[in-house]
């Protein structure tokens, strides 16, 4: 949209009309995304809309903020929902001028506009006032520019500072001597912290007094490598690398879904079939290396359970490996279907997935056996790491983080793609609101992935051979329309894992950005841990289940 | 079982024979193993130091717990069941780098991280090797034309094995350290890289515009790294 055309109005539902008449008075003008009614305001009444939208309208889920530079003004959008009902969704545009780009921070409405807004200012530029603390979270602090503008040059020289990686034990006071805290850094080179994240944990004895991550060590400009590709086969490689855990097909999906929709493609039936199986099988080779590295985190158990789970890994990647020829980066999806049809002999791969699912529920007797009713385990976990419903809804918390606390989400069954609808299964929430509610929710998924592929081999087993269609009718070049936005979730393996696409009529889009769901769960481990000791603090971190290569994109 | 006979109550005189007895026939094969035979009638082997601490080295390496990105998921793999790095002399993740004596780079390099796995290098005690796994260490891989990316992983610190791939499977890997090892035992140095990227103090860098603007940010004695992306590959 821009500010000097005549945007066309969206067409006026009731829901609609009811919340231009809430935001009457603060509305400037009207857009129309492809996913949502957009509604653009002032730089100056962010909180206002955003404390009305959620309060009055029920709107209490800010899934994503993106900025984006256009040539003559900087733009930030707070795209809402509701945890009720997914599909109930309303963005909200809020342009500022070139020159100036300043704009009024949602934080004080919802908490995790804190991280998103940094990551705004450090990518974008645009500066938020009211923000508590806006610093650089990706890019090092003495980086010049600001990347994704439109006017950053690549070639500049930069400068990088190892000061913050000072010697904890030369120097471990932080404030003035006569205090009794020590500051410690965990990380960015350390087993516990499952990759290079780092932690700058203050410590009182042996009390997390403050614990704050800091990220970026992996940020390899995801976002600006899928904006230099075309959206036809040059982008569908790069979501395999957000969430790398096997997870490749889930992530693909969130680029197909999004690109799917704004290019108006329909995909046959018999792929999103496929589509559902492998991401299902995905969905498991996660989980099981999630539920391994906490035994790791909790009790140091190397040997026995990091063992079995990297044992169902392999049986669930052999699988994969069959389907799409790779182990971990798949690149199996394509717009509109995917690249091929199972491998023949079929029956002999619809025995091993069958082998594979009919185990499933013994293993997970094992794994019962050995995690969950062992009481070291329990010691460790039940009551620790406590995040209740409220905290992780203002957080946006999402997936099985958000489904620990007793929040009923999952975008799978609220907002429906593929063949979810279609077939059996449940979504398990636990209330407990602590680290064992959190484990114990990615164990029964992965009993329900498994129903589901169950249900999918079935469907493929008995579908007509003439009726096997793997891939829809797309154009060689994709050129969605100018200034067509949208922005579409998945339920990944982490939690809701979204992809916002502006086009601007070219075969690559203008502006390509990634909602994470573990960048916003991770914002919840000073909530969870602070005051807590610190074996909890890396037990909360472990059931978080973060993978750093999609925090930091 | 009749009721006279007492339980638990063996003959242990009897015991005593066969164990001895036993014994004595083994003794020959006890003291006398195939290797042993192999060396002739002499126990001694002859050869040069280097060349045994060479073997030593090769046959015994401990790797560094060092996960980056994607790649660290097959190294994973890799230490564990079915592929088992172990079985090759080479399968004790350390996590300290004190205690390491190889390094697998398992992943994308990026502007913030360089510095720190620089100086994770010069904690391990020399000897030390190196293994860059995937397409990332040796030229920033897909993500190569990035603005935040290093272009390998040779741009910071020596590496003596590149296994390709996005990500190489753990066969692969399990190549690599095969081949490193092969290296070791023949005693060959690792190449002389040109590391562009090295830790310098703030003040004793050249004046230029970039440094004048960061002069107020950083301290004359903190160590930096200085990226030079136009003269990057």
């Amino acid at each position: 949209m821009s500010l000097q055309e005549e945007s066309e109005t969206p067409e006026i539902e009731s829901g609609e009309t009811e919340l231009e008449a809430l935001l009457d008075d603060l509305i400037v003008d009207t857009d129309d995304h492809e996913n949502a009614p957009a509604f653009v305001i002032r730089p100056d009444t962010v909180q206002e809309t955003l404390g009305r939208l959620k309060n009055e309208a029920g709107y209490d889920h800010l899934s994503l903020v993106t900025a984006e530079e256009y040539p003559d003004r900087y733009e930030s959008i707070y795209h809402l929902k509701k945890f009720d009902d997914p599909t109930d969704e309303v963005s909200i545009v809020v342009p500022t001028d070139s020159e100036n780009p300043v704009s009024e921070s949602a934080e004080p409405v919802f908490r995790t506009a804190d991280w998103h807004e940094r990551e705004a200012y450090d990518l974008v530029g645009i500066e938020y006032d009211d923000h508590p603390d806006l610093r650089r979270i990706l890019l090092p602090e003495t980086w010049q520019g600001h990347p994704m503008g439109l006017d950053y040059d690549q070639d500049r020289p930069q400068m990088v500072p190892l000061r913050e990686n000072a010697n904890p034990l030369q120097d471990d006071h932080r404030s003035d001597a006569d205090s009794d805290t020590m500051f410690v850094n965990i990380g960015p080179h350390h087993p516990a912290t499952h990759g290079v994240l780092h932690l700058e944990t203050t410590l009182d004895g042996e009390q997390v007094v403050d614990v704050e991550p800091d990220i970026g060590y992996l940020h390899r400009n995801e976002e600006q490598m899928a904006q230099n590709g075309t959206y036809r086969h040059q982008i569908m490689p790069y979501p395999d690398r957000w969430d790398y855990i096997s997870a490749g097909l889930l992530n693909e999906w969130a680029y197909a879904r999004a690109a799917e929709d704004l290019a108006d493609i329909e995909v046959p039936e018999y792929a999103q079939i496929i589509r559902t199986m492998g991401a299902e099988l995905c969905r498991i080779a996660a989980h099981m290396l999630a539920v391994g590295t906490f035994a790791l985190d909790i009790y140091g158990d190397f040997t026995a359970i990091f063992m079995y789970a990297i044992r169902d890994r392999e049986k669930a990647q052999n699988i994969l490996e069959d389907l799409t020829g790779q182990r971990l980066m798949f690149n199996y999806f394509r717009l509109g279907g995917v690249v091929w049809d199972l491998p023949e002999p079929r029956e002999e791969f619809f025995e091993k997935v069958r082998t594979f699912v009919n185990e499933i529920p013994d293993a997970l007797e094992e794994y019962h056996d050995l995690i969950t009713s062992n009481e070291i385990l329990q010691m460790r976990t039940v009551g620790t790491g406590i995040l209740p419903e409220e905290v992780a809804k203002n957080y946006g918390a999402t997936g099985p983080v958000a489904r620990g606390s007793g929040i009923d989400y999952d975008i799978r069954r609220d907002d429906p793609y593929g063949y979810y609808d279609e077939l059996d299964w449940e979504v398990p929430v636990e209330d407990g609101c602590d680290n064992f509610s959190r484990l114990l929710v990615r164990m029964r998924e992965v009993e329900e992935s498994a129903k589901i592929i169950e249900q999918c081999v079935d469907l493929l087993e008995d579908w007509p051979e003439d009726e096997r269609n793997i891939q829809a009718n797309v154009p060689r070049t994709l050129r969605p329309d100018d200034d067509k936005e949208i922005y579409r979730t998945v339920e990944g393996a982490k939690g809701e894992l979204g992809v916002y696409i502006r086009a601007d009529g070219t075969e690559k889009p203008a502006r390509f950005k990634i909602r994470s769901p573990c960048f916003s769960n991770l914002q919840t481990l000073p909530e969870m841990s602070n005051g807590e000791y610190i074996p909890d603090m890396i037990a909360a971190l472990g059931s978080l289940d973060i993978v750093l290569g999609e925090v930091d994109r | 079982m009749s009721s006279e006979r007492e339980l638990f109550r063996t003959d242990d005189s009897q015991v005593l024979t066969e164990t001895r007895d036993a014994r004595m026939s083994g003794q020959g094969d006890r003291f006398n193993s195939k290797l042993r035979e192999a060396f002739g009638s002499s126990p001694f082997i002859l050869t040069k130091f280097d060349k045994f601490m060479n073997w030593v080295r090769g046959s015994s390496m401990f790797m560094l717990q060092f996960g980056i990105a994607c790649c660290s998921i097959e190294m994973m793999h890799t230490y564990a069941v079915k592929h088992d790095l172990d079985r090759f002399h080479a399968g004790v993740p350390r996590a300290s780098p004190r205690q390491a004596d190889v390094m697998i780079v398992p992943g994308t390099i990026v502007s913030k991280f360089a510095p720190r796995m620089k100086r994770v290098y010069d904690q391990m005690p020399e000897p030390k090797f190196v293994v860059g796994m995937g397409s990332c260490t040796i030229s920033g891989g897909p993500f190569q034309e990035g603005y935040n990316v290093i272009k390998g992983a040779e741009e910071v610190i020596p590496v003596d094995i590149h296994v390709p791939g996005c990500p190489p499977r753990p066969e692969a890997l399990v190549y690599g350290v095969a081949k490193l090892q092969e290296r070791i035992a023949n005693g060959e140095a690792a190449p002389v890289t040109v590391k562009p990227y090295e830790l310098e103090q703030f003040g004793d860098l050249e004046r230029d515009e970039i440094v004048d603007e960061l002069a107020s940010e950083i301290d004359e004695e903190d160590l930096v790294m200085r990226y030079n992306w136009a003269d990057s590959p």
